[in-house]
């Protein structure tokens, strides 16, 4: 093979391997990518009801309930403008609380209940989630019409 | 007062780096043997007063001085003297500090074992560690000072998150950062390369037990850390794909690309200017990790964006550190022309596959890191990007790098793969799918076409490292360090990959509510909730339980995870307990009390998982004895280029 000829297979190697690695990150971005909403945002119609999201905000003083000796729960997330009821079977991180910031993931029932399969609180306990504190801090709900 | 004079002993730090960078470059800009000599005295006197600066704050930790604002807000008296010691790089301020002592070890190391470089060449890597050293010298003394005080003082301290009160993480930041910074010294010598325009086969052959070492480092430290996540984090697993997480990982894949592509540069003068680039992004990467899980950036862009003066300092230095270097690259490395033909089943081209599907695997997890981050600075939604992205973006490139990996350390340099070695390695990856397609169906009792996959390459790679051994005693052929080192390292991917597809495939998680007395089974185990009571440990207090596991009616083990309770107030904190047993672990967890008597348990079957860090081990340890390996120590001849010709002939 003369030096160019070896060069051009380089590029096009180079080339089919970026490909390949853009072609890869688009098909599992497809299906990972996880979008947040506030409550607000849900009551608005804003959140899919075919896939799921997850969804943050305060847990509203004095509403979680137990099932009592089983391992169901559910709470009500607030952003002080909207609410919505979360439902959840399982263990509860240790950081969760009355009245401190939350993520769940799930799924939006036709009731405009969210059922969720994993409820996040992160490692520091002065910590709250990112997404949580700044759809608080956020001026009007209709930002997010975008 | 001893506060005081670890704020000034920084500052001395400060203006030693200035006088180690300036005198290192300028002297050797103008082959002034004085300042290139007053450079090196330099990294000494800069280890001394920033050692100085650590021990002092140490000592306010030690002596609980909650006049001192980061003392106060890190530990509490209640805490137990080595949580104090650890305390001092339990946050951003102490781990700045840290971070600066590894880089001024390192570059006394550097500096001490480098006698036999050539002169000038020497005196610009040592100014170049002492660039960096600046730059984070003034970030810390700028912006996030440990030693402010705190007016007036505190009569009791915050607590050391009680996440960190553990032994494992109080040793990882440590490990991770001897790792993170020793890739500075990998960079400061590309970088003195660059700007002397010519490399060689020792340059490469200096570089590569510096880089191990830091590589080793960062395997155990990472190991370290997602061993803590499993039992300490509370809910038993292993990698999460967190961003803290990746940001270690991410330079560890750029080292792991690193040490392959130097091993070519030494033995054949190929790759030359991609080692060189992989230099800078191993040391960029460290440098991006150390600021993404330290500067808040990873809790919210916007409130990074808030405190301007870190933020600011941030974005320049990593523009400056980064971008200075890729100019330099874009500058000279063109210069550094290599041509050497080799045969496409030579060692060359698997080690080529390597370095293209490890840079695959590392920019698809930097796109999947820092994606989130531009979505959410750019105001386009509020996204994160799941573990299944990052397992499946990993998975794909690391399965043909597996098996490629079989072939390639039995392929010689330059001429291919010889036809002795062809039929052995088909006899053990035949014997390898055999065996995992048997095994998987005897001791798991199904077939999975990804588990077969996994399982058949772990004994692939295993088989094929223990073969390099086997050939070299039976040929009587010596095993120097390096091959040995290989040899263990590979082997320990092989352990580790069975590690990961155990746990991966058969692993069960059961959340279940249970009163004392009651029980639930989880894979043929019996988990029974025997009894609950409360313990006080020295600062906090705790209900442990007693969970009896039996298998087909004898008792295996009894489990006593705890839910603590802190005395410096919080958030309650799991204590899992844990049974390890050679094939499987045993994992309860306590949750909250539900009423009526029952308690929430976590009960998990972990197959394997103990061999992901085995292997990880195994893995550092190999690198060690290739990092000592004799003909590194021999004193190099460096400007004989020659010896690049003799290197080439040999098989390692």
């Amino acid at each position: 093979m003369t030096p160019r000829r070896k060069r051009l297979f380089a590029v096009l190697a180079i080339v089919a391997g970026v490909a390949a690695a853009t072609a890869l990150a688009m098909l599992a971005f497809e299906d990972n990518l996880l979008y947040f909403y506030n409550p607000s945002q849900v009551k608005a119609g804003e959140a899919p009801n075919d896939r799921t999201f997850r969804i943050g905000g305060m847990v509203t003083e004095g509403s979680l309930q137990r099932t009592e000796g089983t391992l169901k729960v559910s709470f009500v997330v607030t952003d002080y403008r909207e609410s919505i009821p979360v439902h959840y079977e399982g263990l509860l991180p240790d950081l969760f609380r009355e009245g401190q910031g939350v993520i769940a993931h799930g799924r939006l029932t036709g009731a405009g209940e969210f059922v969720a399969d994993e409820v996040l609180a992160k490692h520091d306990e002065n910590y709250m989630p990112p997404e949580v504190a700044e759809s608080l801090h956020m001026p009007t709900p209709a930002r997010s019409s975008e | 007062m001893i506060p005081e004079l670890g704020h000034f002993t920084l500052i001395l730090a400060l203006l030693l780096a200035i006088a180690q960078a300036v005198f290192s470059l300028g002297g050797a800009a103008r082959r002034h043997a004085g300042w290139m000599a007053a450079g090196r005295s330099a990294v000494v006197g800069q280890f001394v007063f920033v050692a100085l600066s650590f021990a002092a704050l140490t000592y306010a930790f030690v002596q609980r001085d909650f006049s001192v604002l980061y003392v106060a807000t890190n530990s509490n008296s209640e805490l137990p003297t080595f949580y104090r010691v650890a305390a001092v790089w339990g946050a951003h301020e102490g781990s700045l500090l840290l971070w600066s002592l590894s880089l001024a070890i390192w570059s006394l190391a550097a500096t001490a074992l480098s006698g036999s470089l050539d002169l000038p060449f020497r005196s610009r890597v040592i100014g170049i560690l002492g660039l960096i050293s600046i730059g984070f010298l003034l970030f810390m003394l700028t912006t996030s000072n440990p030693f402010e005080r705190l007016v007036p003082a505190a009569s009791d301290g915050n607590d050391l998150n009680p996440l960190l009160q553990d032994f494992a993480l109080a040793i990882h930041p440590p490990i991770l950062y001897m790792g993170y910074v020793g890739f500075a010294v990998a960079f400061a010598f590309a970088c003195a390369t660059l700007l002397e325009g010519r490399l060689d086969a020792a340059w490469a052959r200096w570089t590569r037990p510096w880089t191990l070492a830091a590589w080793l480092c960062l395997t155990i430290g990472i190991a370290l850390g997602s061993w803590w996540a499993y039992y300490e984090l509370g809910w038993g697993g292993w990698w999460f794909w967190d961003p803290v997480e990746n940001a270690s990982f991410m330079p560890w894949l750029a080292g792991t690309a690193l040490i392959h592509s130097l091993a070519v540069t030494e033995k054949r003068g190929l790759f030359k200017s991609w080692t060189l680039l992989l230099a800078v992004t191993a040391f960029s990467l460290s440098l991006l990790g150390t600021f993404l899980v330290r500067s808040g950036v990873l809790i919210s862009v916007h409130a990074f964006a808030t405190d301007p003066a870190r933020g600011i300092f941030i974005l320049g230095f990593l523009t400056a550190v980064i971008g200075g270097a890729l100019l330099l690259y874009a500058w000279r490395a063109p210069q550094l022309k290599s041509s050497a033909g080799f045969e496409v089943t030579s060692r060359e081209s698997f080690l080529l596959f390597n370095n293209a599907f490890l840079v695959a695997a590392l920019g698809l997890i930097l796109l999947g890191t820092l994606y989130p981050l531009f979505m959410d600075a750019l105001e386009l939604g509020k996204i994160s990007v799941g573990p299944p992205y990052f397992e499946l973006v990993f998975l794909v490139p690391m399965l043909p790098l597996l098996a490629l990996l079989g072939v390639g350390m039995h392929a010689a340099w330059k001429r291919g793969l010889l036809s002795g070695a062809r039929n052995r390695l088909l006899a053990i990856g035949g014997t390898a799918l055999v065996v995992s397609l048997v095994a998987g169906a005897a001791v798991y009792g199904e077939i999975r076409p990804l588990t077969t996959i996994g399982f058949a390459l772990a004994l692939w790679v295993m088989g094929s490292s223990l073969a390099i051994l086997v050939a070299r005693l039976r040929a009587r052929l010596p095993i120097p360090g390096a091959v040995l080192g290989m040899v263990i390292a590979h082997f320990g991917v092989g352990v580790s990959t069975l590690g990961i597809t155990g746990v991966q495939s058969f692993k069960i998680e059961k959340d279940v509510a249970l009163a004392v007395g009651e029980a639930a089974t989880v894979a043929d185990y019996d988990f029974r909730l025997t009894a609950l009571r409360d313990v006080k440990g020295p600062n906090f207090l705790a209900v442990e339980a007693d969970v009896v596991v039996s298998r087909a009616g004898q008792q295996v083990t009894i489990l006593h995870p705890q839910k603590r309770l802190y005395n410096s107030g919080g958030n309650p904190m799991t204590e899992a307990g844990i049974e390890v047993g050679a094939g499987r672990d045993l994992f309860a967890a306590l949750g909250d009390d539900l009423g009526q008597g029952r308690w929430s348990l976590r009960l998990q079957y972990k197959p394997l998982i103990r061999y992901i860090w085995l292997g990880a081990l195994l893995i550092a340890l190999g690198g060690g004895i290739a990092a000592f390996d004799r003909r590194y120590r021999r004193r190099a001849e460096s400007t004989v280029a020659a010896t690049e010709a003799a290197a080439t002939t040999g098989r390692r």
